[in-house]
């Protein structure tokens, strides 16, 4: 018990230090974390980049309806967007295996563009703390996370592409 | 003591390492976390037969949990919180208490990554070893050990656990359940050799065992106390076709679970999908015999799983679509599943001028045939082999059928909608317990509208019914939901139950609530009616029973 209390306080106590000193540098980088491919090849979440231009990482599955509304509607603007900021898309599905052998057909099926991996485990989704999906990440250009959004309503495209603008722009949101 | 434990670990702190060593370990530091809490206040509802006396002054339920990761280069280490103070109502009551289920420490190279403490493992598709967490069940199957993972070669990736199993709040102690240790091998070969660098053909292998020892304290049969399964997999691309198998083997595991025969085990899945832009096409078959395996051979519950078999039926999530869900028949099942999505190209006849998708998947698991393991013997005896089974062959008894055939077309700018028609057939005596009952066939459809008022603005509807001729009749059920992006929501719901043939149980569900999201935080309160259901996630159900109050619910993370 004592053992206990004194892990927890000692926990405490770095958090507290640990988030002051963040006060100068509020962003962070991608955890590096072994997840799927579609076709079943291991895949390092270090390796999601994109050539020093913005990018939108939302976490999704089959079986959530908004899930799915936020990437048709990232997927129907995609086009325009890359044209306009060069922004890269990454969709990473949390189906377990009751339906990870789903996703390939489901995405192809609906003409998806965007880069969808497969985290069967949850393993990615822990490390981004991600309670409850849709949960949507924007990275700039360095690699940091400047933005995060849990939730979809209609319309929420329109915001996130205000912030991809003013990412490539080189601006910064994270005070947004 | 607080305060002495400060000032000592500071000074520690400050005198190992000088302020600008120190000063660049904070920078490079990451503290990351999440929270959720869920308060549930109930009151009486005599219409749904809840009364104060069963509520017996225990009014309110909370579940909360907080995660905290810290991070400093190749280092991390984390804990987790939690609290059922008491569990909300459906969750099971072992949860009741709260401290620190879950720590862990580890360290993270390209080559190695080592863990000890309590962590999350997946073999292959999990069909002998998965350990997750999944918070709105309850469940949580971590083991607390120790974990390596080595990547010797670019695509070859070797894993070893060995550990206990978490058991609500139970610590554990010698024998009280079992050790679980395991290891795991797996070759991408597209990775691994150059030549295949950028084949067409994506390949991998993978292959584990797993192991669990219990001691066996049985008065009447002699157990294995080392029980072994063995699993090998294979993923397979070739241009538009992926293939996925798994095949696991377990030895004799008489357990509570299978009412002690001393059968081995086995299950097999398989799938395969041919997919090119706007077309996918799916098939799956899974079998399951005499597949519970479980760290303690007396538990019955949804608690220490080792293996993972997941119903491969949809996964319907609107409400009423939810009445009857499937869930995998561990002792045997057989079955596939179809599906097909299809997206009507734009500016054509039928996709009008933003296309139009449409999904049909069929799925249906019966049971396994049995046959006496031998003259003398009958089927399901304990203590003896308990049955013999063919191989592929579908027993005549159907737990669960499923037809479902959703459209979803956008009409305008402002307007477009989801359309779904479902056929079920349901064994709810077997997926439910509720011995004696017929088949329940029912007949879905949905209508799922969205207009959208301005760019932020949304107006969604659900107008929804369910057509059943057995257990409590017809249903209808309507859903408004309004949005103003990205902070609020607002929403009324009812289900009603008007062709019950108990008049007096013709009841409405309904509900009101609202929420607001602030970038990663959310909040928002429901008041009204749950009915009685059963919440499943991926492979896990639980029975939610009937209740009447106010919800809240509060999450964020950072």
């Amino acid at each position: 018990m004592m053992l206990k209390k004194m892990i927890a306080v000692l926990s405490l106590m770095l958090f507290a230090v640990v988030v002051l000193a963040q006060g100068e540098v509020e962003a962070k980088k991608l955890p590096s974390v072994n997840i799927k491919t579609l076709d079943g090849q291991t895949f390092n979440t270090q390796n999601i980049s994109n050539d020093g231009k913005p990018i939108i990482l939302s976490f999704w599955a089959l079986w959530c309806k908004p899930c799915k509304k936020e990437m048709d509607a990232y997927n129907e603007n995609y086009e325009d967007w890359q044209d306009e900021t060069g922004v890269k898309i990454y969709a990473v599905s949390i189906d377990d295996a009751r339906s990870t052998a789903k996703v390939l057909p489901f995405v192809n099926g609906k003409a998806w563009d965007m880069e969808v991996l497969l985290d069967p485990n949850g393993d990615f989704k822990r490390a981004m703390n991600v309670n409850m999906i849709p949960h949507t990440f924007l990275i700039d250009g360095n690699g940091q996370i400047v933005y995060q959004h849990t939730s979809y309503y209609e319309g929420l495209e329109d915001e996130i592409f205000e912030l991809v603008e003013k990412i490539a722009a080189g601006e910064d949101i994270s005070k947004h | 003591m607080r305060k002495l434990l400060f000032i000592v670990s500071a000074l520690l702190v400050f005198s190992t390492a000088s302020y600008g060593q120190f000063a660049d370990y904070l920078k490079k530091s990451e503290v990351h976390g999440s929270f959720e809490v869920d308060g549930m206040y109930y009151h009486a509802d005599e219409a749904m037969g809840i009364t104060d006396s069963i509520i017996d002054g225990r009014n309110f339920g909370f579940n909360g949990f907080a995660s905290v990761t810290y991070s400093l280069g190749k280092f991390s280490a984390g804990m987790r919180y939690e609290a059922y103070l008491p569990p909300i109502a459906g969750f099971d009551p072992k949860l009741e208490g709260s401290g620190f289920p879950n720590l862990w420490a580890s360290y993270n190279s390209e080559k190695l990554s080592f863990t000890v403490g309590n962590f999350y493992e997946q073999f292959g598709n999990g069909l002998i070893m998965r350990t997750y967490e999944e918070w709105t069940l309850g469940y949580d199957n971590s083991i607390n050990g120790a974990r390596v993972v080595i990547t010797p070669v670019k695509g070859l990736i070797l894993k070893g656990v060995y550990g206990t199993q978490r058991y609500f709040w139970s610590k554990y102690e010698k024998n009280n359940r079992g050790i679980v240790k395991g290891a795991d091998i797996e070759l991408n070969f597209n990775d691994a050799f150059q030549s295949m660098e950028s084949s067409k053909l994506r390949l991998s292998l993978g292959a584990s065992a797993v192991s669990k020892y219990q001691v066996d304290e049985d008065p009447i049969y002699k157990l294995p106390r080392n029980v072994a399964s063995f699993a090998g997999r294979m993923n397979m691309g070739l241009g538009r076709v992926n293939f996925s198998t798994e095949y696991a083997y377990k030895i004799n595991d008489p357990s509570a679970m299978n009412e002690y025969i001393y059968k081995p085990g086995q299950a097999l899945i398989a799938s395969i999908s041919y997919s090119t832009r706007g077309f996918g096409a799916f098939a799956m078959f899974k079998r399951i015999d005499n597949m519970s395996y479980k760290s303690d051979r007396t538990v019955t519950s949804n608690a220490l799983d080792i293996s993972y078999l997941p119903a491969i039926t949809e996964a319907h999530t609107y409400m009423l679509a939810a009445m009857y869900p499937y869930a995998t028949q561990l002792n045997g099942e057989i079955g596939y599943q179809l599906q097909i999505n299809y997206k009507v190209p734009k500016k054509s006849k039928l996709g009008g001028k933003y296309g139009m998708g449409i999904s049909v998947n069929y799925s249906q698991v019966n049971d396994i045939v049995r046959t006496a393991p031998s003259d003398t013997t009958e089927i399901g005896v304990p203590g003896t082999l308990g049955y013999e089974s063919d191989f592929f062959k579908f027993s005549d008894h159907v737990f669960y059928r499923d037809l479902n055939i959703e459209i979803d077309k956008k009409f305008s700018k402002k307007f477009k909608g989801t359309f779904t028609y479902i056929y079920q057939d349901f064994d709810i005596a077997t997926i439910q317990g509720h011995t004696g009952e017929p088949m329940i066939t029912s007949h879905i459809g949905i209508a799922d509208i969205t207009y959208k008022f301005t760019s932020k603005k949304a107006l969604r509807a659900e107008i929804q019914g369910l057509f059943t001729d057995q257990d409590k009749g017809d249903w209808a059920a309507i859903l408004l939901e309004y949005t103003i992006s990205p902070h609020w929501f607002f929403s009324v719901a009812d289900q009603y139950n008007y062709g019950n043939p108990i008049q007096s149980d013709q009841l409405h569900f309904y509900t009101g609530s609202f929420g607001y999201t602030h970038k990663t935080s959310r909040i928002s309160v429901t008041y009204g009616r749950q009915r009685e259901g059963v919440v499943c996630v991926g492979g896990v159900c639980r029975n939610v029973p009937a209740s009447s109050g106010f919800y809240v619910t509060l999450s964020s993370s950072f």
